[in-house]
């Protein structure tokens, strides 16, 4: 857990990686749930957010 | 030219003596050029043209897409003034219930066929890496539904779904008792969602398998010798060696079905077109409607945002996986 917080604050890809997978993952379970109507409004943001995060952090060092 | 054409007269064509008088026919203003010449600026002299295409056939259309999005043009109005409307048709299509629908049915198309295929394929694969005697002809005839045209598959399991003359409707009433031409699988909205899903499964669970027959294949044989002799049973051997050295390539086998089904067309359309109602009207139907039934220009380059964007994340995560298997 601390490597990850120190990985966090150093900028380190691995966790930074993590991150951005876990929300367009959320993202794109978000999309499709077919339980909330704000889940649904919100998903596109959340997926958005995680790709271009992604695209960021994956130039970070490892 | 003259040299050249004197190269290919001769039909010698670049022997050492042609080369050496090609190069003294050359001026020597365009020797000095060609000479000055880097490296890396022939490299991009040759590499010049394909990333002219990329930009011209990828990346134009996806900023225009993007710059369209915000107006809203329609494609059959050529003359009519396109308004900028913001974020508008983002808001419309994140806020409309039908759309919404979609997605669920894409879900569910989504969610089921990777269910079945990694199942299924997962179970082929360890079968066909027992290696037992015709293996490699099983493989073989395995594999053959997914080097069928989608359109091929579509059209012959519209044949054998039919409620008429259809073996499926026959098979479930030599098993069930259940009268053949009492249902119908692509026409009743509880079983349409189904049928769709059979046909992904059986077209592409051997490309699963592949993925899993390569995943098997690459586990040592000196790990389960050794868990021999630690005395390690086969069914402790298959939950601590087998799944987690397979993991990664399920995992690839996952986001790969994932990511083609999510944009699935073809075969749907062949099968259902959608229907009956919009029961398996997935999101890339709804969104070729939109654009080239309704003439939703602006708003269908939005909704296309969002598939891009959705579809863009997977293949990040699915890049990801791919160079953890390699690294292995």
């Amino acid at each position: 857990m601390r490597d990850l917080v120190s990985g966090f604050l150093r900028f380190r890809r691995g966790p930074w990686e993590m991150l951005a997978t876990v929300l367009i993952g959320l993202g794109v379970v978000m999309l499709m749930q077919p339980l909330f109507l704000w889940a649904y409004t919100w998903s596109f943001i959340v997926t958005l957010a995680g790709t271009v995060m992604f695209l960021v952090v994956s130039h970070f060092p490892e | 030219m003259q040299v050249v054409q004197q190269i290919f007269e001769n039909g010698s064509f670049m022997t050492n003596s042609v080369i050496t008088a090609a190069a003294e026919k050359t001026p020597p203003s365009v020797a000095r050029k060609v000479r000055g010449l880097s490296d890396r600026a022939i490299a991009w002299i040759f590499v010049a043209p394909t990333i002219f295409l990329l930009l011209a056939i990828n990346i134009f259309p996806l900023i225009w897409t993007v710059r369209l999005s915000f107006t809203d043009y329609r494609a059959n109005r050529l003359n009519r003034e396109v308004e900028w409307v913001g974020l508008r048709n983002y808001e419309r299509i994140l806020t409309d219930d039908g759309i919404w629908m979609n997605m669920q049915a894409t879900a569910h198309f989504l969610v089921w066929t990777i269910v079945f295929q990694v199942l299924i394929g997962f179970a082929l694969a360890y079968l066909i890496n027992k290696k037992f005697k015709g293996s490699a002809l099983w493989t073989t005839i395995i594999v053959l539904p997914m080097m069928l045209s989608p359109a091929v598959v579509g059209n012959f399991w519209t044949f054998l779904y039919q409620p008429q003359i259809g073996l499926i409707n026959y098979m479930v009433e030599f098993f069930t008792g259940i009268p053949a031409s009492s249902f119908s699988m692509l026409g009743s909205v509880e079983l349409a969602p189904w049928a769709i899903v059979i046909v992904d499964t059986w077209m592409w669970t051997p490309f699963v398998m592949l993925i899993c027959l390569a995943g098997l294949r690459s586990i040592p044989d000196y790990i389960y010798e050794a868990a021999e002799i630690d005395r390690a049973s086969k069914w402790r051997q298959f939950w601590t060696i087998t799944i987690p050295m397979v993991l990664p390539f399920l995992m690839l086998a996952v986001l790969f079905r994932g990511i083609e089904n999510f944009k699935m067309f073809d075969l749907v359309v062949q099968l259902t077109g959608g229907g009956p109602g919009s029961i398996t009207e997935l999101a890339s139907i709804n969104l070729k409607r939109e654009a080239f039934e309704k003439w939703r220009t602006g708003y269908s380059s939005a909704y296309a945002v969002i598939l891009f964007v959705t579809i863009f994340g997977l293949a990040s995560i699915y890049v990801k996986a791919l160079n953890k298997v390699k690294a292995r």
